[in-house]
């Protein structure tokens, strides 16, 4: 009997409201939380404008000891872990530990804490050789970036798989399509997946900042991320987490869980073309979809709406709307396709699971994001972005996809599952 | 099919055709094997940086290793040491699989690593810049070198690899992982993964952000520093380097005719209960699920490469799960990791090399150092010198701060490897 | 494709504030060269790309040239020069009108 992995709780932290309904509240008003950088002085910096969360981790029920231990991104996963699981009435403890997975993605770990304690250690930026007398004991928890599937790992009494995916940007999508394959292939029969980041800090500005990628439009926060809009000029840095509980689909069937999605293919590819630089045929891309549509046994109509990653750069934007018509030929002109980065900015490897946490808030409300901001649409991006309103519209299956630095391209297709059908 | 794409048999296990190393043991497979076999330690006093105002002084560092005569040139001021080592041993092991990427279908080549801390010196330089100077003094550089998947990016464009490339990071048992994933992506679709993983820490803030983890051991003499085991086991000492395999699916490998280094049998992980919740570390079971995963009985393994953290309490949580499964010093035991120190996402792949190689020789190399067993390690641990015992089967464990814990058996080729 | 023998076919001013050595030194720090090229050759007119320049290669030339002469370049106008030439004139106009 195949096995299949059906998403059954959501939980969200993300810029403009924490928790899965103000993020639908967001999403389908088509608001935008971009604003001007408060989390550090960001004066002397090229792009000052990022989509920030408003995060009191106190307010969001940690603990004083979770909050020194963990850094901005830890809590984030937390956070939405204990969401989804609350949400998805799973008992986890009525699982067999060992049966229990989770894999979190991330594109630049706990960099926030590294650098806060680097400044600190070398007494900001002076001694080369730091000094190790300043440092905390939870160090070394933010040199490597796998403290964020620790954390997820012991908040859920995980003994099954337990895993740190780092693909960049597309790390949100690889870890649920990880979290998918353990269900599958039975390593796991459930798996709390997901993605965090909290990218925005002055290290990880300055870098996008030196190869020109965020914008730099600093007198218009509020519409400063603009996918597919001929006046973009660079995306909008973000932060955020969204966790999933992905279960077997019999067992979710089994105890009655109310199921958002099934997913129904996932594929990822890599160009290996460039570090940064995409090709403009959006060739690997359209072979990720192409794929992924082939493992969900869906033909190129089988999709009703593509959550793109649309990050608003014109080499981005370009790039997968040449990967849309390569993959779905002239259903690309139909299906509508939309960017929440408009709204939530890019908040690098956790976006992937906020887009696939987003489809799945889609599919149960039969309702498509908006594209904010898209007035003046980019001549050679001519598909149907869906600007501005969200829009009712019919889904059965969506497409959601994710590029990254390293040249990473991936792809998910989600299906609204039979029982939802029925009771929704 | 599934979403993932599992095809409904798993079929035949799929091979290692190709290994690469650059380890404190030396650069290339076969030092690194004469090395392990002499016992000859790569550990010594930090040369990088001035080691003396820190209580750590001893490392394991890559003898020699000139970035500019083994990575392309422009990819040395681009990216860090942790992707420099990486692109040598990558390219020595596609080199040793004897496989030309260009005659094989580019979506079915994948590059899957294993990151620990990515790149930690790259990142040290370019935040003392950012708070010395300012943030125009970031170079653009930073922005692809010091991310985790920095090296799987490298790797993949230099050899023209499209499938489905990864990159995980579950600290020290990574490694494994990363073959772990190989295999999956070998039953959905791929033929040949090239696989692996590296670490360069030794930088003064890797080194102080590694004190934390409150593993490391402050003995100063080399020789004394690192002694799994043992009963005066102080910790680990920290190394640098790794290693790369080229995996392939067994019907790849037959059709170009590849030699075989050994098979991928089984693979399971798991993860350690968090502490205070009085429930048993993970190892014992993640072995017996390796075994079952491989559908062979503990009685065939003929050694066991193990974790050997140098911790005393995981020593002997560690030997506690050998013994559970295999029964009191009923397996060779060995660590020849005590050489190097711990690599950390380089450590597994380290291993699984050493392993394979093991296999291919029909010996079980020996744990150089440690003399006189920790009380309650009942343990087979192989001391003093190789043993030629002809093992078929290689279980390697490695585990990972937090509580990664994974288990990789390996299984001998068909044909012996010809002694070096 | 640089053979230092070959005559230049672009004269370069060796009066100017920036010369093509220093871009050359700047190159090779930042962005490193490849074992095929020789950046000592005749390069002023060797498309960029052809020396195994990308666009992260000019920025990072953008950047270090920005930091050590002091002057600002406004986005995209030394990414947009086409050969080692175009560069050195690009960056000696910006001198200039910085009044250096």
């Amino acid at each position: 009997m195949t096995r299949r992995a059906v998403i059954t709780g959501i939980g969200v932290v993300a810029p403009g409201g924490n928790g899965r309904d103000a993020y639908w509240d967001l999403l389908s008003a088509g608001r935008t939380a971009t604003r001007a950088i408060s989390l550090f002085d960001a004066t002397a910096f090229r792009s000052r404008v990022a989509a920030e969360c408003d995060f009191d981790p106190v307010a969001a029920g940690l603990t004083p000891r979770e909050v020194r231990r963990m850094d901005r991104a830890a809590q984030f996963a937390v956070v939405a872990a204990r969401e989804a699981v609350a949400e998805s009435g799973v008992d986890l403890g009525s699982y067999d530990p060992g049966r229990i997975g989770v894999s979190v993605g991330s594109a630049v770990g706990c960099t926030m804490g590294l650098e806060e304690e680097y400044t600190v250690l070398s007494d900001g930026g002076r001694n080369w050789l730091v000094d190790h007398t300043y440092g905390v004991p939870h160090l070394y928890g933010y040199m490597v970036p796998s403290t964020l599937a620790v954390e997820v790992a012991r908040e859920s009494g995980a003994e099954g798989p337990v895993a740190l995916v780092s693909t960049g940007c597309t790390s949100g999508l690889d870890a649920i399509g990880h979290g998918v394959q353990l269900i599958e292939e039975g390593s796991a029969d459930v798996v709390v997946a997901g993605a965090t980041d909290a990218p925005l800090s002055p290290i990880t500005s300055a870098c996008f900042d030196a190869i020109k990628a965020t914008t730099p439009n600093t007198s218009d926060p509020e519409h400063a991320s603009r996918p597919f809009d001929g006046r973009r000029d660079g995306f909008v840095l973000g932060e955020g987490s969204a966790v999933l509980v992905i279960e077997e689909a019999t067992a979710a069937r089994r105890r009655g869980a109310s199921v958002y999605a099934e997913i129904l293919g996932f594929a990822s590819r890599s160009n290996a073309h460039h570090m940064t630089g995409l090709k403009p045929d959006g060739r690997e891309m359209a072979e990720a979809i192409r794929v992924a549509m082939d493992r969900a046994r869906l033909g190129p109509d089988g999709v009703d709406y593509i959550n793109a990653h649309g990050s608003g750069t014109k080499q981005n934007d370009r790039h997968e709307t040449a990967a849309f018509k390569r993959s779905l030929g002239q259903r690309a002109y139909d299906v509508p396709v939309s960017s929440i980065k408009s709204m939530i900015g890019h908040s690098l490897g956790a976006i992937g699971s906020l887009e696939i946490a987003a489809c799945a808030l889609a599919l149960r409300h039969q309702v498509v994001p908006p594209t904010a901001n898209l007035t003046v649409p980019d001549p050679e991006c001519d598909l149907d972005y869906v600007p501005r309103t969200a829009r009712e519209h019919p889904m059965e299956r969506v497409l959601s996809v994710g590029s990254g630095f390293g040249g990473f391209q991936s792809a998910m297709v989600l299906g609204r599952p039979r029982s939802a059908r029925e009771t929704v | 099919m599934s979403a993932s794409g599992i095809a409904p048999h798993r079929g035949t296990p799929p091979v290692v055709t190709g290994i690469g190393v650059v380890a404190p043991t030396g650069i290339g497979a076969r030092r690194h094997w004469e090395s392990v076999l002499a016992g000859k330690s790569g550990l010594g006093r930090i040369t990088r940086f001035d080691p003396t105002g820190y209580p750590v002084r001893v490392a394991g560092e890559v003898p020699g290793f000139d970035a500019v005569r083994e990575v392309p040139g422009r990819l040395v001021p681009q990216t860090d040491r942790f992707t420099h080592f990486a692109l040598a041993a990558a390219e020595a092991a596609l080199g040793d699989s004897g496989v030309d990427p260009a005659s094989l279908p580019e979506y079915e080549m994948a590059v899957v690593t294993a990151s620990s801390s990515g790149g930690t010196e790259f990142g040290q330089h370019e935040m003392e810049r950012l708070y010395r100077n300012g943030p125009s003094w970031v170079g653009a550089y930073q922005s692809i070198a010091w991310f985790y998947a920095a090296t799987t990016g490298q790797v993949s464009i230099r050899h023209g690899m499209r499938g489905p490339c990864g990159v995980l990071c579950c600290e020290q048992a990574g490694g494994l992982d990363a073959l772990g994933q190989a295999r999956r992506l070998l039953r959905t679709g791929s033929r040949l993964v090239l696989t692996g993983g590296t670490d360069a820490s030794l930088c003064p803030y890797g080194l102080v952000a590694q004190l934390a983890s409150g593993g490391l051991s402050t003995v100063d003499d080399p020789a004394r520093a690192y002694l799994p085991f043992d009963a005066s086991a102080s910790g680990f000492v920290p190394g640098e380097g790794g290693a790369f395999l080229t995996v392939e699916s067994a019907a790849s490998a037959r059709e170009r005719g590849a030699h075989r280094y050994g098979e991928i049998l089984g693979y399971a992980a798991g993860f350690d209960p968090a502490p205070r919740t009085g429930r048993p570390p993970v190892l014992a079971a993640v072995i017996r699920r390796a075994l079952a995963d491989a559908r062979i009985g503990a009685p065939e393994v003929g050694v066991v490469f193990a974790d050997a953290s140098g911790v005393p309490e995981q020593d002997l949580a560690e030997a506690r799960a050998i013994s559970e499964v295999f029964g009191a010093g009923a397996v060779p035991v060995t660590a020849p990791k005590a050489l190097t120190g711990r690599l950390y996402a380089g450590g597994a792949a380290l291993d699984a090399v050493t392993a394979l190689l093991s296999l291919g020789h029909g010996v079980v190399p020996h744990t150089a150092g440690p003399g006189r067993p920790a009380p309650g390690c009942e343990i087979d641990l192989v001391l003093d010198r190789p043993r030629q015992t002809g093992p078929r089967t290689a279980l390697v464990l490695a585990r990972g701060y937090g509580g990664f814990t994974s288990a990789l058996l390996l299984g001998a080729a068909d044909t012996p490897l010809t002694p070096h | 494709m640089a053979d230092p023998t070959s005559p230049n076919p672009v004269t370069l001013s060796t009066t100017s504030a920036f010369t093509l050595d220093d871009l050359r030194r700047i190159l090779r720090a930042g962005a490193g060269v490849d074992e095929q090229i020789d950046l000592s050759g005749a390069i002023a007119g060797v498309p960029f790309a052809e020396l195994g320049y990308d666009s992260l290669a000019l920025l990072e030339l953008t950047g270090r040239i920005e930091r050590e002469y002091a002057i600002r370049i406004p986005d995209g106008e030394l990414e947009h020069t086409r050969t080692p030439a175009e560069a050195v004139t690009y960056v000696n106009s910006q001198l200039s009108q910085e009044g250096i």
